[in-house]
């Protein structure tokens, strides 16, 4: 019993502290919300799709951007667009923030701001990926002590 | 059977919106599983696709299979707003658009062409909740729309219309009865349609442009007598059917008419006159596709619209500035020779003339003819014209002035002269006089036609104006206008449909005609 409150808590803080630090937003919660019996996996399923796409995204762009002949910059766009539009599907704030600054260098054709965004997408993706896995953990190790993963608002 | 597919009609018919059939289409595997999710949290029915392609296929597949359709803007083998116009075009059910962008001009572009909700991501549950009410709203105005049209188009009808008279359960028992009798009223006209239980349910036909445009070309090449069946052939465009042309070719055929009917009348007083073209305007012709060549290139993008109000208005801004520049620039003696010239030249003058920006200028023969509705039978005047002009002529004719007094904008200024005018042209002598149309001279053109609609009456006046000017200048010259253009185009349009002019309208003027069109399926001429 203890072990699993301990272990509710700690998911808790963790929860807040990712919110609070704008790893995560809203979006991340209402997709918990949807979690239920009938897809029990549902956010960790979720999670998984958005890193396949982000890292399929991020090679998209540096691909383009090592041209040495003249980087596509609308392909460039695309990409990041897109990654924009996974972004806010589990509410990955700071990694929609980079693509936000990431659009206009690319609409300024700028190589140098894009190499720069492209670093900085990269950096936040790692680490939000981290940060839900841990999160990930916590969540199996309370079931697996037989609790319940508490909802956080 | 019909029914059964309609999806209405199963027991879920009873929970509605529970059950409605969801197709959702992004590219995005993350939001396309959140979506889903969210949807059957909803308890709607949820297919998914991931590239448009696939969903035009689902759709066309099963016609009846979906209630409504919801696509991501940005997709990767079709532009989000192609696949709208699709689903609208064939099987006219309500699309929502959706986007991580929430740029203004996006929506817009979205409801432009046809999305019936646009929605930003981060999509939340309750949003998705309601689109059941777009479902609903549609089926609303098809039993409407069904109600205005009957005996004008009735082969229009969509069987889903029916499908909600059959079921009884989306009306109260009176309106299944008279539906259930409009719709036995309606097999009469369209048995093949509507007696084979196996044919899907026809979707309403939205004559966009384009689609107008190859009917035009088809229409041009062999001509009207010819017949729907071999128009269809030509237009090729599969999904089409010769109803669907029949009908238009109708309406098409009245508007012609009318047109006819008009150039007919203006016939028979208006010269054409070359030698009272301004020298400094008289570079063009009486090309009719000049003329109407010219236009699309001064038209920018927004008068790409269907209210019919605002486009014709904006329709008459950009050729007006064309027309009253001629105006302007000539002597009393002139002007109605430089109007069809001043297409070409007063491009340039274009801005110089900005405070014509409203103006009443319809250099856009065809858009002022479009806009000729088929109400009222003009009444032409004409013969009271002279008259009443020489009574006036001594006043110069302030045309400059005159012009940068016009009603700007046009629509509601002239909303106003239209409210103080009457048929009769005398009383209106002394309207004239006070208001802004005495510096035009000797009579407000749009005070001697009745006025129908604010928004035609627009372009009416603007034609009526020019016309009336013109006649007015001098009796014995009725000068050369643009009349002359369009008269060329007119009988080139008789001449069995076989001419340029028609192929070569520009879009304004089909835009024009598709609004006439539109409006004639709102039961405004019914």
């Amino acid at each position: 019993m203890d072990v699993v409150n301990q272990l509710q808590r700690q998911f808790i803080d963790y929860s807040a502290s990712l919110h609070r630090e704008g790893f995560l937003d809203d979006q991340f919660t209402q997709l918990q919300k949807l979690q239920d019996d009938n897809s029990p996996d549902f956010v960790v399923e979720v999670a998984s799709l958005f890193f396949e796409d982000c890292e399929k995204l991020i090679n998209n762009m540096a691909r383009a951007l090592e041209q040495q002949q003249g980087v596509d910059f609308k392909q460039v766009d695309a990409s990041v667009h897109q990654l924009k539009g996974s972004s806010s599907s589990i509410g990955a704030m700071r990694v929609k923030d980079v693509c936000i600054a990431f659009r206009s260098f690319c609409e300024a054709q700028n190589r140098e701001g894009c190499l720069r965004c492209l670093q900085q997408v990269t950096h936040e993706y790692s680490l939000l990926k981290n940060k839900l896995q841990t999160l990930f953990r916590l969540q199996q190790q309370i079931l697996a002590a037989g609790g319940s993963i508490p909802v956080v608002e | 059977m019909v029914l059964a597919e309609s999806g209405f009609s199963s027991p879920r018919n009873d929970a509605f919106p529970a059950g409605l059939r969801v197709l959702v289409v992004d590219d995005d595997p993350t939001w396309l599983k959140i979506l889903e999710k969210m949807l059957k949290k909803c308890s709607y029915e949820v297919t998914t696709c991931c590239l448009a392609r696939e969903a035009l296929n689902l759709l066309r597949e099963r016609k009846d299979g979906y209630d409504i359709v919801i696509s991501d803007v940005n997709m990767p083998d079709m532009d989000g707003f192609k696949l709208l116009e699709h689903v609208g075009l064939e099987m006219d059910l309500p699309v929502i658009m959706m986007s991580v962008d929430g740029e203004t001009s996006r929506v817009m572009k979205g409801v432009q062409h046809g999305a019936c909700d646009y929605l930003l991501k981060p999509i939340r549950m309750k949003e998705l909740r309601n689109i059941w009410q777009h479902v609903f709203r549609k089926k609303i105005h098809e039993v409407r729309d069904i109600e205005s049209l009957e005996g004008f188009e009735s082969i229009q009808m969509t069987r889903s219309g029916y499908d909600l008279f059959d079921d009884g359960h989306f009306l109260s028992g009176d309106d299944t009865t008279s539906g259930r009798k409009r719709k036995d009223a309606d097999n009469k006209h369209d048995d093949r349609e509507l007696s084979d239980p196996s044919s899907t349910k026809k979707a309403r036909v939205v004559w966009t442009v384009d689609l107008h445009q190859k009917f035009v070309k088809a229409v041009n090449q062999i001509g009207f007598d010819i017949g729907p069946k071999k128009i269809l052939d030509l237009m090729n465009v599969p999904w089409l059917t010769r109803e669907n042309v029949a009908s238009h070719l109708q309406k098409y055929r009245l508007y012609l008419s009318r047109l006819q009917k008009e150039s007919d009348i203006k016939n028979s007083f208006i010269g054409m006159k070359h030698s009272d073209l301004p020298s400094k305007d008289s570079t063009a012709s009486f090309g009719p596709h000049k003329a109407m060549n010219m236009i699309p290139d001064d038209v920018p993008n927004g008068t790409y619209s269907f209210s019919a109000s605002n486009s014709l208005a904006q329709n008459v801004d950009l050729k007006g500035q064309g027309d009253l520049k001629g105006i302007t620039s000539a002597p009393v003696a002139e002007p109605k020779g430089a109007l069809s010239i001043d297409i070409h030249d007063s491009h340039e003058a274009k801005s110089t003339q900005m405070s014509f920006d409203h103006s009443l200028g319809s250099v856009d023969s065809a858009v002022s003819f479009a806009s000729f509705n088929s109400t009222t039978p003009l009444q032409y005047p004409w013969t009271e014209i002279p008259e009443i002009q020489f009574k006036q002529e001594c006043e110069p004719l302030h045309l400059e002035n005159g012009f940068s007094q016009l009603p700007l904008p046009g629509p509601s200024m002239i909303e106003n002269e239209a409210n103080r005018s009457r048929i009769e042209v005398k009383p209106l002598l002394d309207e004239c006089r006070s208001n802004f149309v005495e510096h035009l001279g000797p009579v407000g053109a749009e005070d001697l036609f009745p006025i129908q609609s604010k928004s035609q009456s627009l372009n009416n006046q603007v034609f009526d104006l020019i016309s009336a000017t013109k006649s007015s200048m001098k009796t014995q010259d009725v000068g050369l206008n643009y009349l002359a253009d369009s008269e060329f185009a007119l009988r080139n349009l008789n001449a069995s449909g076989v001419g340029v002019p028609l192929a070569t309208l520009s879009e304004d003027l089909q835009i024009c005609w598709l609004q006439e069109y539109y409006a004639i399926d709102q039961g405004l001429f019914a």
